[in-house]
């Protein structure tokens, strides 16, 4: 399977991601360009981490009109899988890809820290290989990462199960110390009414190798490829 | 040689003019000389930056060339942007730390921030990807809310810059004291990672090649940055703030991916950063290096604004600029390559084979020096050295008779004050707001004795710290500058590096008077000692003088920046206690020396006494003990004792990690010789804490070395509380105070509200 992610300029975790897919998976990964309207032939886009055209204007607003973002939309509008990971949850919430938005932690600083994060729902092409209720470890590193929707539209992200990823406490409790930007609900994660774009502000990528602290995130990568080779 | 014709509107060179340029009569005079002819106002402003002490290092220079600079294994020593250093496998790390001390106590946000871009730009041009950023930070009393602004200011310049750039900030440290106060310390570092045949250096080569401007813009800001770098603070300083540059890591980001391109393609010869001094100090260091001549049009230069004239386009810091030299016929593929980054290239000059250096505007020639004496003919200086009495009787006087507090009577009320002391309690606030974990490398952040990155590709990792005590130093300059070079390599051992190669931040105050660059000369000759002794040659660095404001000096504070290499992943060694039942040793000598200590301070207030000893054969063996203790697997962690002593060592392996509190039960009652409180809190050096399944192993290892080695303890993983047996008394903390003291005092801090909250103190937060 082939993995394509998008290099925008000021994305700074698309080395992580092309490392995590190659060396941790062993699948193929490219980078795609942002000026270019080529996919690759790539089966997953993964929008990284970073500060995409330096944040300026707001997360992700001026990425969104990239040449790429065009193919990006299609790949995602006829099904095709999409990991937006902190910067990229940003852009596909700029893009229309997901609803709500990121705003500035409540705190108002840059957060930097390995969080707990439980899985909510283990029946999505991208936690398939998770238990619900399970606790991971994940690191965060964002300043713009409080997630926000209006009520109608948090309440129907429940009700349509779309909240996949909360942040919790390590016995899988929620709480206010546990999130770490004070996203609503305690939202760390959210996929699209067709369930193949996810959003999610924790960096799944940094977490694939157990020499740097946590392997948890390998199996989010892993659900793609189960479910998309089935 | 050119004739050379002011501008029109040049103002007239006066003595005035030149003092405010910071020439001295003398150096003035040998301006003339050099030209045969008074200078015009470009000359004066081009030769005002370089021959600044912050370009020239006029007073440093001779005192800095007696450091030892050279290994087996040194790629590239001083002299370059970064020194580069072999790590084997073909691949090599470069690394060097420099000061932002003067633009952030104007301005900490871009001040601090600024001083990143500008050490990633060091690292990028050797060819190697910035793989990580250390920060060594002093400030005066966080009870100050001007130096809260200014510590909240730093941190979140730093965290903005480099989070922005995507390069993790793994380590550092912060100190907290009033001889900090109106002149804080912003020293960066940065690491990079290259394959050795990449390395590419800054000399400009080739007669005809062109010499290209590229990356941003060059504007009016920063305009004699150099210059304000060197002199002391003042009440005028604050005017002075358009000295001060603007950052904007975005652009940086871009620039360093181009740059990387650029030294890949074989397109350039030489590559340089405009940092200090800009087009000036670039331009003419690398004409210098290559034994050429440059000439540069100004009109050349990609402007953002109208109407620059010469001096201000020559003097400009704008950031995020570097000047290349490109190979003849190949401009078109270094524009493209700069065009898919959106940035700018433009054609400024070219290497010219007659010795001069030469800046025209359009045809007129508003600047020539002859050859690189512009470079060279800096006068160099050998100031008076004199030790100040005052700190010789400070240092006379015994620590050991300052009476001890009632509260002192117990000895865990003592640990929870220091453990909360701002200079020894956990910096989490800070490093929370630094991305620590990008680029995947990270196997140990911020908060332990070292940080440690993976080395991908590879079965090796590298450990990097900063370290330097100014207390020790200010009593004692000699044994001082020992001190902050054993430390870093202690700190980069209990990681189970070997020590390889430093870097060093030498930052001290006016050097024109004597008992200031006493202290200067003798804290390098102590640096070399232990560099000598370490085998961890200087492989560059900075120096920042002047750190002087109204209220005097500030501690003389050389900041090491210390590589260090392991060889095998599975050596890598954590600070905190690991494994229930472990044995607890203390590997070198217990000394009992509680002067110029981070207790006397905190709980006395006094800053009085004699640094504790440093022994640098001792260290050197403490060290290769250690290391060979892990290299047999019998460690399970292992932490440096420094501020604070053994009990404050003791407790940071209990509570200092969050996810891995332990207790443990020390008996130190056979230590009957020393003081209760000297054993606990005096700070002798070449100590390290270790935890063992196999302490014979280690006590073995020890012998064999010629360490000393104690069984002093075991690790309880269950016990909610250190408890220590000591000759005439007996101390028992819960784990849950310690804890709070040492992790909550921070953030409690800095949650307080200003008691004054003025449109200067709210700008530079309100502008991001």
């Amino acid at each position: 399977m082939k993995f394509g992610i998008v290099t925008f300029p000021g994305s700074n975790c698309d080395y992580d991601a092309f490392h995590a897919i190659t060396e941790m998976l062993g699948e193929d990964a490219v980078y795609l360009w942002h000026k270019d309207h080529d996919l690759q032939g790539s089966d997953v886009i993964i929008l990284p981490g970073g500060f995409s055209y330096g944040d300026y204007l707001r997360p992700g607003a001026i990425a969104r009109f990239s040449p790429i973002m065009q193919e990006v939309a299609a790949h995602a509008k006829a099904g095709g899988p999409v990991v937006g990971v902190c910067n990229g949850f940003q852009i596909a919430c700029e893009a229309g890809l997901l609803p709500g938005a990121l705003m500035r932690n409540a705190n108002l600083q840059f957060v930097s820290a390995e969080v707990r994060v439980r899985i909510e729902k283990s029946d999505t092409m991208f936690t398939n290989l998770y238990e619900r209720g399970e606790v991971l470890r994940i690191p965060v590193a964002h300043g713009d990462g409080r997630y926000v929707a209006s009520a109608e539209v948090l309440d129907e992200l429940e009700a349509e199960g779309r909240v996949i990823f909360r942040y919790a406490d390590a016995n899988g409790t929620l709480s206010a110390d546990a999130n770490p930007n004070g996203s609503e609900r305690n939202i760390a994660g959210i996929i699209s009414d067709g369930g193949n774009v996810l959003g999610l502000m924790p960096h799944p990528e940094r977490a694939c190798s157990p020499l740097l602290g946590s392997n948890d995130g390998v199996r989010l990568f892993e659900s793609i490829l189960s479910r998309v080779a089935a | 040689m050119s004739e050379v014709t002011p501008r029109p509107g040049d103002p007239t060179i006066t003595s005035a003019l030149v003092a405010e340029h910071g020439l001295t009569k003398e150096e003035y005079e040998r301006l003339i000389g050099m030209l045969g002819r008074a200078p015009t106002f470009t000359e004066l402003g081009i030769v005002s930056a370089l021959w600044s002490e912050h370009c020239s290092y006029k007073h440093s220079r001779p005192v800095l060339k007696t450091l030892p600079t050279t290994a087996s294994y040194v790629l590239q020593g001083p002299g370059e942007n970064a020194g580069v250093i072999s790590i084997g496998d073909g691949l090599a790390v470069a690394f060097k730390i420099e000061s932002h001390n003067h633009p952030s106590a104007v301005e900490p946000y871009q001040g601090a921030a600024t001083g990143v871009g500008g050490i990633l730009r060091d690292v990028f041009t050797m060819g190697a990807r910035p793989i990580a950023m250390l920060n060594s930070l002093r400030f005066g009393s966080l009870d100050d809310s001007r130096v809260r602004y200014l510590f909240s200011g730093v941190v979140k310049g730093i965290g903005d810059y480099g989070n922005c750039v995507g390069i993790p900030t793994v380590a550092g440290e912060i100190v907290f004291d009033s001889a900090y106060e109106n002149n804080p310390l912003v020293n960066a570092m940065c690491v990079g990672l290259m394959h050795e045949e990449d390395l590419i250096r800054a000399k400009a080569e080739g007669v005809g090649n062109p010499i290209m401007a590229v990356g941003a813009r060059t504007g009016r800001d920063g305009i004699h940055g150099a210059s304000f770098a060197s002199e002391d603070l003042s009440a005028a300083s604050d005017a002075k703030r358009p000295r001060i540059q603007v950052g904007d890591p975005f652009t940086e980001k871009l620039l360093l991916e181009a740059s990387l391109e650029l030294i890949k393609s074989g397109h350039i010869v030489a590559i340089q950063d405009m940092g200090a001094a800009g087009l000036t100090s670039s331009s003419a260091e690398m004409a210098e290096r290559g034994d050429v001549g440059v000439t540069i049009d100004v009109t050349k230069v990609p402007t953002r604004e109208s109407g620059m004239t010469p001096y201000e386009v020559l003097l400009s810091e704008s950031q995020e600029r570097m000047l290349v030299v490109a190979r003849k016929g190949h401009e078109e593929e270094v524009r493209a390559i700069l065009r898919k980054w959106d940035l700018t290239a433009a054609v400024i000059g070219e290497v010219i084979a007659e010795l001069v250096y030469r800046v025209t505007e359009g045809e007129r020639v508003v600047a020539e020096f002859p050859g690189s004496r512009l470079v060279t003919d800096c006068p160099t200086y050998s100031p008076d050295a004199r030790e100040a009495p005052a700190i010789r009787d400070l240092r006379a006087a015994d620590a050991s008779v300052v009476p001890e507090r009632a509260e002192e009577k117990d000895p865990a009320w003592t640990l929870e004050q220091l453990l909360s002391a701002p200079t020894i309690a956990s910096k989490a606030w800070a490093y929370r707001q630094y991305d620590s974990t990008v680029r995947t490398n990270t196997v140990m952040g911020p908060g332990g004795d070292a940080a440690v990155l993976r080395v991908r590709g590879t079965n090796k990792a590298i450990a990097v710290k900063t370290d330097g005590n100014g207390r020790y130093v200010y009593l004692d300059p000699r044994v001082g500058g020992r001190i902050a070079v054993a430390e870093a390599a202690r700190n980069v051992a209990c990681t189970g590096a070997r020590p390889m190669a430093i870097t060093n931040c030498l930052n001290f105050g006016n050097p024109t008077r004597p008992e200031v660059f006493y202290q200067f000369r003798e804290a390098v000759a102590g640096m070399a000692e232990a560099c000598r002794a370490l085998g961890t040659p200087v492989t560059g660095g900075n120096v920042s003088l002047y750190n002087e404001s109204p209220s005097g000096a500030v501690y003389p504070t050389p900041v090491i920046g210390m590589v260090g290499l392991i060889d095998d992943l599975s050596h890598i060694t954590r600070a905190s206690f690991q494994r229930d039942g472990d044995t607890i040793l203390l590997l070198g000598e217990m000394g009992g020396e509680l002067g110029g200590s981070e207790y006397l301070a905190t709980i006395h207030g006094e800053v009085i006494g004699a640094p504790p000893r440093c022994d640098v054969g001792r260290e050197k063996a403490v060290i290769d003990a250690l290391l060979e203790a892990i290299r047999s697997g019998v460690v399970s962690s292992a932490h440096d004792c420094s501020d604070g002593g053994l009990a404050v060592a003791l407790a940071e392996c209990c509570i200092g990690d969050r996810d891995c509190e332990s207790g443990a039960e020390i008996d130190l009652s056979n230590y009957s010789s020393f003081s209760d409180r000297a054993i606990l809190f005096g700070e002798s050096q070449g100590r390290i804490v270790v935890s063992s399944s196999a302490p014979k192993r280690v006590l073995e290892i020890a012998q064999r070395m010629g360490v000393p080695c104690a069984q002093i303890g075991l690790v309880h993983r269950h016990s909610e509380s250190l408890e220590i047996t000591l000759p005439t008394g007996s101390m028992r903390s819960p784990l849950s105070r310690l804890s709070q003291a040492y992790h909550s005092t921070i953030p409690t801090v800095m949650a307080r509200t200003p008691e004054h909250a003025t449109f200067d103190e709210l700008a530079p937060v309100a502008a991001h």
